[in-house]
């Protein structure tokens, strides 16, 4: 079925008209795919930028079921349209988590293996593409493909990470962690400046979750401070009396929603250096070591629905980049002091540590990686483009997934290893097929 | 909300459509064994399998056409429970000009609509009347309370199943089992994928699944599950003939 309607992602631009295709069974897939023309699979539409959107998107909303789940070996098989949360809401009770997760709940499975996600525990166990055994793959004439790290390989390597471009992930086996509680023991250090927040992390290299908040407004010997935020999974024994009883609780409904967009002043800024100095002294007077649930602790947004209507109508961007650790302190406070004399405001800056790359064309590679939310101007883009020769200068890359508006040499720059991820497109066929806007820009 | 033992049992006759999913979420997640029914199987398992691990409640599911009649006792026979509840979903919006020209069309829009409803009830009432226990949901529509133009192959089954389950719930009442006819308006699904409906008359399936239990619970008899489609459908009968004849609806 078929339905023309205006299509955005999550920080609302671009914005285009589509027509949407639904899909409930293989079946009908494979029919559209053969007779639809270009195509660009499309999950929650939590992206930020083009990668989900096209003139013709076929969504995965209704291609939704969870297919199997062993609670003795934490295996799971789920459709590509099941979202995060649900899968949370039927492993937890059983003593299992996801391996790897972004920040919010609500993507698909779908989109985050096209993306090949990373949480903020990348620099210890890696990307979500470990942890895939089977991805069922359809490609462009609607022939149905299993790959894996040993069934055609290479449409695997490049499936994780590879931004719907290689075709359509119809269901993905996915092997789960172990948890005993759905807790998470955190604990808060706060830094004063750039230098020391990188040391803390790095000295905190073992903790199996690490991540760090950045005022990206602060300025001179307080630029780059923040707080570097560490968290575990909470054993039975360490469990507070209170959740004695119910170890392992599920998430809650979402509480708050942001009812309107937020006119343009509220952007402007003094007020953001306002929230950002009010967030930095709160977590510098309140505690540093306690418990909390694992909503708190990995998805503080999803309790805030609709939160990106904060950036207004225009929307925002989101610029995320990874830096070598080598080279990479200087880079980034580089980066930063660019933007905070550019004056481009940002509530949310955050900066993790990535380990080893698993998949050729996937953004995770080692080394420091900053993500930022700014408003939308009109100087915004000639900044980014400016900070993207910066980030490539160093040996770095931006994440595509986030990504609206950079250029083809960024690309070719940043990920040496795309001409290849071409030629597979080219081989399978899927480049007659798979279309998105990101990948006309970047001619992928 | 689990406000009925746990072993309670429904029988969801259209559980590939997506308010019979829907219906079908709602009471799992409250512990109801649940049997599902559709003709594409391989749709079907995936729905129940889904469900059941979602829910851990038990969720089977039986392929079942509406329009052969002649398998309907067989069918309702093989059950290996005899449920408290049973849901009928199944539908068939099909196409008024088709209908008009082919008799094919116009012939599916009715069974599936009707005879075959009026085929497996027929069962399902029989039996619980010889219980004295149950509940029996059929799902008409709106399209049933005046004829129109646009879509009166559709409207005059549903104005028949209408028709039917009003007086099934009377036969019923005397043998302690309930009949609830839901009128759901617009509802965004696949039946209704690629049309334009108004999002303030238009509800969702879960809106509808909710107006489903919440008459099983209450024993409503007629739901309309946005209320203001009974307002509007109060005004359109009120239009004399005369004039109603001469509109493009
Ligand atoms: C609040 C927030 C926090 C986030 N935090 C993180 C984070 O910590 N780490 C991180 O890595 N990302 C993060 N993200 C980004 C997000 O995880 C990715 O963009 C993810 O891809 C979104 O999935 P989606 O289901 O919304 O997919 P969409 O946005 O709809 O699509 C994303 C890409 O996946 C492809 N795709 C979707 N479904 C399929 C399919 N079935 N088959 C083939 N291709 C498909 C699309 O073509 C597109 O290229 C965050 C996003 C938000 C909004
Ligand atoms: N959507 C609306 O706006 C709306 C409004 C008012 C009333 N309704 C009514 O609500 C009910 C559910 O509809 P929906 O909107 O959820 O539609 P849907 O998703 O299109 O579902 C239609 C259902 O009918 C079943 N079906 C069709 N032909 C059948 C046959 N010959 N035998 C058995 N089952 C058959 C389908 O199952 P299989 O194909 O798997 O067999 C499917 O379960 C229908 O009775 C419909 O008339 C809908």
């Amino acid at each position: 079925m078929a339905k023309v309607q205006s299509v955005k992602n999550w920080n609302n631009f671009p914005e285009v008209e589509s027509t949407v295709y639904s899909f409930r069974t293989s079946g009908e897939l494979q029919k559209l795919l053969r007779e639809s023309p270009k195509v660009i699979a499309r999950g929650a539409g939590l992206s930020y930028g083009d990668a989900s959107l096209g003139e013709h998107v076929l969504s995965t909303h209704y291609f939704n079921k969870i297919l199997s789940f062993d609670p003795y070996t934490g295996v799971l098989r789920a459709e590509s349209g099941v979202t995060l949360r649900d899968i949370l809401e039927v492993i937890v009770p059983k003593g299992w988590f996801l391996p790897v997760t972004p920040g919010t709940k609500n993507v698909t499975l779908g989109g985050a293996v096209a993306a090949d996600v990373h949480g903020k525990n990348h620099h210890a166990e890696g990307s979500i593409a470990n942890f895939i055994r089977r991805i069922r793959l359809m490609t462009g004439d609607g022939v149905l493909m299993h790959c894996s790290a040993t069934e055609s390989r290479d449409v695997f390597m490049h499936t994780c990470g590879g931004m719907g471009l290689t075709g359509v992930i119809l269901d993905v086996t996915l092997q789960l962690k172990k948890i005993e509680t759905s807790y998470i023991n955190q604990r808060n250090i706060v830094a004063p400046n750039l230098k020391r927040l990188l040391e803390l992390l790095r000295a905190n290299g073992d903790a199996t979750y690490s991540v760090a908040w950045i005022d990206c407004l602060a300025r001179g010997k307080h630029r780059g401070r923040g707080v570097v935020m560490l968290g575990e999974h909470s054993t039975r024994r360490d469990l507070a009396e209170k959740h004695q009883k119910e170890p392992l609780t599920v998430h809650q409904a979402a509480g708050w929603k942001i009812p309107f967009h937020f006119p343009h002043f509220a952007l402007s800024r003094p007020a953001v250096q306002l929230f950002n100095a009010y967030f930095y002294a709160k977590y510098r007077w309140s505690k540093k070591d306690f418990q909390v649930h694992y909503d708190t602790f990995f998805y503080p947004l999803d309790g805030i629905k609709d939160w990106n209507r904060m950036y207004g109508r225009k929307g925002f961007l989101q610029y995320q980049f990874v830096l070598p650790f080598d080279g990479g302190e200087q880079a980034l406070d580089a980066v930063l002091e660019r933007i905070c004399k550019h004056g481009a405001a940002s509530f949310l800056a955050v900066l993790k540590l990535m380990g080893p790359e698993s998949s050729p064309v996937s953004f995770p590679m080692p080394g420091y990686t900053l993500a930022l939310d700014i408003p939308m101007s009109s100087r915004l883009f000639a900044l980014l483009d400016e900070l993207d020769e910066l980030v490539v200068a160093h040996g770095g890359r931006i994440y595509l997934a986030k990504d609206a508006r950079s250029k083809r040499h960024v690309l070719q720059q940043g990920y040496p290893r795309i001409d290849k991820f071409r030629s597979i497109r080219k081989l399978t066929g899927a480049f007659k097929k798979f279309e998105s806007l990101l990948s006309r820009r970047l001619e992928l | 909300m689990s406000k009925i033992p746990a072993n309670k049992s429904a029988l969801i006759l259209g559980g590939t459509s997506d308010i019979g999913m829907a219906v079908a979420e709602c009471l799992a997640f409250e512990g109801w064994s649940l049997i599902l029914t559709g003709r594409n199987e391989d749709y079907l398992h995936r729905i129940a399998n889904d469900l059941q691990i979602r829910s851990g409640s038990s969720v089977q599911s039986r392929y079942f056409d509406a329009t052969d009649t002649g398998t309907h006792k067989t069918f309702f026979q093989s059950l290996e429970i005899v449920p408290e509840l049973c849901v009928c979903l199944f539908g068939y919006l099909g196409e008024q000009e088709k209908g008009m020209k082919q008799w094919r069309e116009a012939e599916q829009i009715i069974q599936v609509n009707y005879t075959g409803a009026v085929s497996i009830l027929n069962l399902v009432a029989n039996e619980f009347n010889a219980r004295g226990l149950g509940t029996i949901i059929g799902v008409s529509s709106v399209a049933g309370d005046r004829g129109r133009g646009s879509n009166f192959l559709y409207g005059s089954a549903k104005a028949a199943l209408t028709t039917y389950l009003s007086g099934l719930r009377s036969r019923c009442y005397h043998y302690g089992v309930h009949v609830a006819t839901i009128k759901p308006g617009f509802v965004a699904t696949r039946m209704t994928e690629s049309l334009d409906l108004p999002a303030s008359l238009t509800a969702a399936p879960g809106q509808v699944a909710k107006a489903i239990c919440r008459a099983y619970y209450k024993r409503n008899n007629v739901v309309y599950v946005l209320p203001v489609w009974k307002l509007i459908m109060t005004c359109i009968a009120l239009i004399p003939e005369q004039l109603f004849k001469r509109l493009k609806l």
